[in-house]
């Protein structure tokens, strides 16, 4: 048994050093990529120089590792799907590849794996393509160091930068995302890390998963999108230190969940967003050192969401603090600061003696007659909230922080 | 008229409330750019207090100073000047000299601070001139009251009132209409009640300007549709000219049937 992998150890090697390069630029022997990768044995490096080649439905057979010097441009001319890859172990760099064209009967893409593992798609730039980076049963992969941008106008006629179909163990990092339908979507994906990344400017979502389980993001900014990130019917999503900021509209919120079990949120910041967070029917779910800034609610929760933990935040000026539609609910909001809150600590422990209501009358009367948000800020708001604070008659007095903070949480350390 | 004005003009400047009410402007200017930090965060919490006190001291301001300069007001109505001369020029002279109080208690630290090289310029002229506004609308508004009742007692009283009318019970009254009435669109109805209330309009002017209509869901969306365009903003705009003009008129009408 050791010496057949002893043997098979060695063959490789030998391949490895056996691997060759084969050139391929405007004016070579070899001027096309498609003929390129015909004439190539697998294990080989395909060495694309700079120069533009019109080609389209490329597709990759064989274990190659493209290679692009000087971003030689690969151009689809609108009308095809550019790289198609249907071996294991494939990698592709250093392209440029752009104009896929839109199509409304195919899932066009710059570069689509098919049931494949072990690639690597890194350092690409991909413009203009109707799916950026398009995945399909794959596992075990990395999408790194990507920029696709694209110039989304509707959601109808635009499709994702990353689309990740039911794969497995895949890495997407450090990537740049625009001007897409959804940044990064994810349906059936398990097992996978979305990290690094920068999504921006697309019209629905930055990030998007779907019955995804399993998975973790961590360290992304979503700017400025539609809607920052959507879970939705999925479990064990961590969501550590990523960045929401000026997802700003009338239906926009830096982060939705829906049917969400047993995920954790921690350390992320929520820069002024419509609505910070949106909760739709989650459960178990952990809220940990987030701040809130400047949101106009920083946590909105609808009904159905029990037994989540809100502690050690920072919620920060922002319009409301907190809205439930559902009066019962044994939801935990204790442990953290609210900038509102202007109660005493008499022991100077650091946590306040008087219990912060999160949930103002307002809050209340705007959820039964939305209209009434026309006398956000007036002198009878103020009244109205400062007289049920005084005494509770008609907001919910179990939801409460019992222990308040009276300094703000410092994450640095 | 531009006499009475100036002469009206000077005496209050002699006056010591004058000054303590711009100084009071300044420091909260001064302690919320500085303390509070951050621009857009000032603008809010001066909105809110402009909003309250803009038109609470305009009010008792020009009750005060009708009642006070009253024997002056009878020499001067012994002279061969128009009636209406003499009265705008009084409440020009009060609302002129409260409008540079504003401009210059809330100006001058924005100022400093350097707001010219900021992006919020547009949302601080918004709020100075809806604090303009409500100074002369309120002003006008009290004279009016003033010149209506010889009992200073009445005069006061009812002047606070309409104060209290239009920063309180107004938005009280709204907001039991609309719950009262939530199962009907409301959005006409909100817009029509917010212009007829002149802290209401200047509130919602300022707030759409710093970008709150996102909050308001379809309402906001029905609102920005109609005052965040440059003819709904002319529109609004007009209406509190309106406001100014039509008390103004008030007292033109009452002073010269006025038997003194």
């Amino acid at each position: 048994m050791r010496k057949t992998i002893l043997f098979a150890t060695l063959l490789l090697t030998s391949l490895a050093a056996q691997a060759a390069t084969v050139t391929v630029c405007p004016g070579c022997e070899c001027s096309s990529i498609g003929q390129a990768i015909a004439s190539a044995n697998a294990g080989d490096e395909i060495l694309i120089q700079s120069g533009l080649y019109q080609e389209g439905n490329i597709i990759v057979d064989k274990a190659l590792h493209l290679r692009g010097e000087g971003w030689p441009v690969v151009d689809g001319e609108n009308n095809n799907e550019i790289f198609t890859v249907v071996a294991n172990g494939v990698t592709i760099e250093g392209l440029l590849i752009r104009n896929v064209g839109t199509s409304y009967l195919k899932d066009r893409a710059g570069i689509r794996l098919k049931r494949v593992r072990d690639f690597s798609i890194r350092n690409n730039r991909l413009e203009n393509t109707f799916f950026g980076i398009y995945l399909e049963h794959c596992s075990d992969g990395v999408v790194a160091d990507n920029r696709v941008e694209g110039k989304a106008e509707e959601e109808m006629s635009s499709g994702n930068a990353i689309h990740l179909w039911y794969c497995k163990r895949i890495v997407a990092e450090k990537n740049q995302v625009r001007g897409h339908r959804d940044g990064i979507y994810l349906e059936f994906v398990d097992d996978s890390r979305i990290r690094y990344n920068l999504s921006e400017h697309n019209l629905r979502y930055g990030l998007h998963f779907m019955f995804s389980n399993d998975d973790d993001y961590f360290q992304n900014t979503f700017r400025r999108n539609g809607a920052g990130v959507a879970v939705m019917f999925s479990r064990n999503i961590n969501m550590w230190e990523n960045r929401f900021e000026y997802n700003w509209g009338r239906a926009a919120y830096g982060l939705l969940l829906k049917e969400i079990y047993d995920a954790e949120i921690r350390d992320n910041v929520f820069l002024e967003n419509t609505i910070g967070i949106y909760v739709e029917g989650s459960t178990r779910i952990q809220y940990q050192r987030n701040e809130f800034n400047r949101n106009g609610w920083a946590i909105k929760m609808s009904g159905g969401c029990l037994d989540n933990t809100v502690t050690a935040n920072n919620f920060l000026d922002n319009t409301f603090d907190l809205s439930l539609n559902s009066a019962p609910n044994n939801n935990s909001f204790d442990g953290n600061y609210w900038s509102d809150y202007n109660g005493y600590d008499l022991g100077r422990d650091g946590v306040g003696d008087v219990p912060y209501q999160p949930v103002k009358l307002f809050n209340y009367v705007v959820n039964r007659t939305p209209e009434a948000m026309v006398l956000l800020r007036s002198l009878f708001v103020d009244l109205l909230n400062f007289s049920e604070k005084v005494s509770p008659v008609l907001t919910p007095a179990n939801v409460a922080d019992n222990a308040p903070l009276m300094q703000k949480l410092n994450f640095q350390s | 008229m531009f006499k009475i004005l100036k002469y009206s003009f000077f005496d209050l400047t002699r006056s010591r409330w004058l000054y303590i009410y711009g100084a009071f402007y300044f420091l909260l200017t001064v302690s919320l750019l500085w303390l509070g930090g951050g621009l857009s965060k000032a603008i809010i919490s001066l909105m809110n207090i402009i909003l309250v006190l803009a038109p609470l001291i305009a009010t008792m301001f020009g009750v005060m100073y009708y009642y006070n300069s009253r024997e002056f007001t009878e020499l001067l109505l012994a002279q061969p000047i128009r009636r209406s001369h003499i009265f705008f020029g009084q409440y020009l002279g009060v609302a002129c000299s409260l409008a540079i109080s504003l401009l210059l208690g809330v100006g001058l630290p924005f100022v400093l601070y350097g707001i010219f090289n900021s992006a919020e310029i547009w949302n601080f002229s918004m709020l100075l001139l809806v604090g303009l506004f409500l100074s002369f609308i309120f002003s006008a508004i009290a004279f009016f009251i003033a010149l209506r009742n010889e009992n200073r007692i009445k005069g006061f009283g009812l002047a606070i009132l309409v104060w209290l009318f239009f920063a309180v019970i107004y938005d009280g009254l709204f907001l039991l209409a609309l719950s009262l009435f939530s199962d009907y669109p409301l959005e006409s109805f909100a817009i029509g009640a917010s212009l007829f209330n002149p802290i209401d309009l200047s509130r919602i002017l300022i707030l759409l300007k710093l970008d709150i209509s996102a909050l308001m869901g379809y309402t906001g969306a029905v609102i920005q549709n109609f005052m965040g365009t440059l003819l709904g903003m002319a529109c609004s705009l007009g209406v509190l000219v309106l406001w100014v003009v039509l008390p103004a008129w008030g007292i033109k009408w009452v002073a010269v049937r006025k038997d003194f």
